[in-house]
């Protein structure tokens, strides 16, 4: 029976070395990428915001209704020029994906910015600067500055456009926020 | 029977010996001395407090044992964001003033490996400074040693919390030393490509709320320009 004993300890090791090596302690739930490829061997994909529903939260000074309630944007003169907006973004298929941050501010100092930082769980985040002024049809559009793991070798543009809903449904959001990037290999944008 | 009995119940010590060896195994101790501490440059820090009830806002799946702040926050419940925590926080210089707006996204990482004492997070920083301008940091965070020497024995103790003084780097990558990459976006910061390390000191934690007193320090490397190497004509 000792001998038994012995033999489920050196197998319980064994069991736990294996299901801590074979068993994933994280396994993200990804939704299927809906990614359109282009001729020019570079890509686009689609993502929106349906607000106010995917809106986690409103920093701006001087707010009647803040969002979330009982939240609070400092006071301090510095951040009286900045605004900073938390969301939830969706594909194409209006799932959830990720979340987002978008920053915009002025200073007489280090000027006019406006950014967005996309966070998709299973796929790596994306650091994007905005050119200011918007561009024709209510475009404004810039670059990506960086990415993480699957967007880290990307180089490319990205939209964002408000589009208003028109379906004049009671439960539809009062428009989205839509955004395009459009990635391109970085070794092939160089070429 | 009583082979199988045996059996079993040596299983469950071999289990628990396992399990007791990777938790006590000195070799998955993190490095608490910071990779910046010995550069020549210029090294900016920002702070800020951890507990969520000091943040601007903290959201997570709403199930998590540190509930979002406001109460009222929208919740990240939708399966792909699920493991994904969200915080916007007011960032302090070196002397407690307010110098930016943080905002910062975790995601549990897959790339967690118990066996070698990594419990990793993926997480990125969104960063103004109004005046300086804007930073966006990427890294992964390993939690091991804060589970290790906080989580677990708050769990252990009978009181249900830890009180004491822990620091540690929690970076530990993506750059080689557990480094944190960093990129400039707009301002003096434009076209800046630096490292950084996130270090956390705390002081409590509870099992009820989760961290109780805890502070962040974002440290980021600023090179220095090189001076122009020409002759002078």
């Amino acid at each position: 029976m000792f001998k038994t004993f012995i033999a489920g300890i050196l197998l319980g090791i064994v069991a736990a070395g294996a299901a801590f090596y074979f068993v994933p302690v994280v396994n993200q739930y990804r939704e299927h990428s809906l990614i359109v490829v282009h001729p020019n061997q570079g890509n686009t994909e689609s993502f929106h915001v349906n607000v106010p529903m995917d809106r986690i939260m409103i920093g701006a000074a001087a707010q009647s209704n803040p969002l979330p309630a009982g939240f609070a944007w400092p006071d301090e003169e510095r951040f009286a020029s900045t605004r900073a907006e938390l969301f939830k973004i969706r594909n194409g298929k209006d799932a959830v994906v990720g979340v987002a941050s978008r920053i915009a501010a002025s200073h007489e100092d280090s000027g006019e910015i406006i950014e967005w930082v996309f966070h998709l769980p299973a796929r790596g985040s994306v650091y994007v600067s905005m050119r200011p002024e918007p561009a024709e049809g209510g475009y404004r559009s810039g670059e990506l500055m960086a990415g993480t793991r699957e967007f880290a070798l990307l180089h490319g543009q990205v939209t964002e456009r408000w589009v208003a809903d028109t379906s004049g449904s009671e439960d539809a959001p009062a428009g989205r926020i839509e955004i395009i990037t459009a990635f391109v290999a970085r070794e092939v944008a160089e070429e | 029977m009583k082979y199988l009995i045996s059996l079993i119940v040596g299983m469950i010590v071999g289990a628990a010996a396992f399990i007791a060896l990777l938790y006590f195994n000195p070799l998955t101790s993190q490095n608490k001395l910071s990779p910046l501490s010995v550069t020549e440059n210029d090294v900016v820090t920002l702070n800020y407090s951890a507990a969520a009830t000091d943040t601007l806002i903290y959201t997570n799946n709403g199930e998590s044992q540190v509930a979002p702040h406001p109460a009222k926050v929208l919740q990240l419940w939708e399966r792909p964001i699920r493991r994904t925590d969200a915080m916007a926080t007011v960032l302090t210089d070196g002397r407690g003033q307010p110098a930016g707006i943080g905002i910062k996204f975790s995601s549990d990482s897959e790339q967690t490996d118990i066996l070698n004492g990594e419990v990793i997070v993926d997480s990125v920083w969104h960063i103004y400074v109004p005046g300086e301008g804007s930073l966006f940091i990427e890294q992964q965070e390993n939690y091991w040693s804060y589970l290790r020497e906080i989580v677990v024995p708050a769990h252990w103790s009978s009181s249900d919390s830890w009180r004491g003084a822990w620091n540690g780097n929690i970076t530990s990558g993506p750059g080689a030393l557990g480094i944190a990459r960093v990129v400039g976006g707009s301002g003096s910061f434009s076209g800046l490509e630096a490292d950084g390390v996130e270090s956390l000191v705390a002081k409590a934690y509870s099992v009820d709320q989760g961290p109780v007193a805890i502070n962040g320090h974002l440290a980021i490397e600023i090179p220095r320009l090189e001076p122009d190497a020409s002759l002078d004509p």
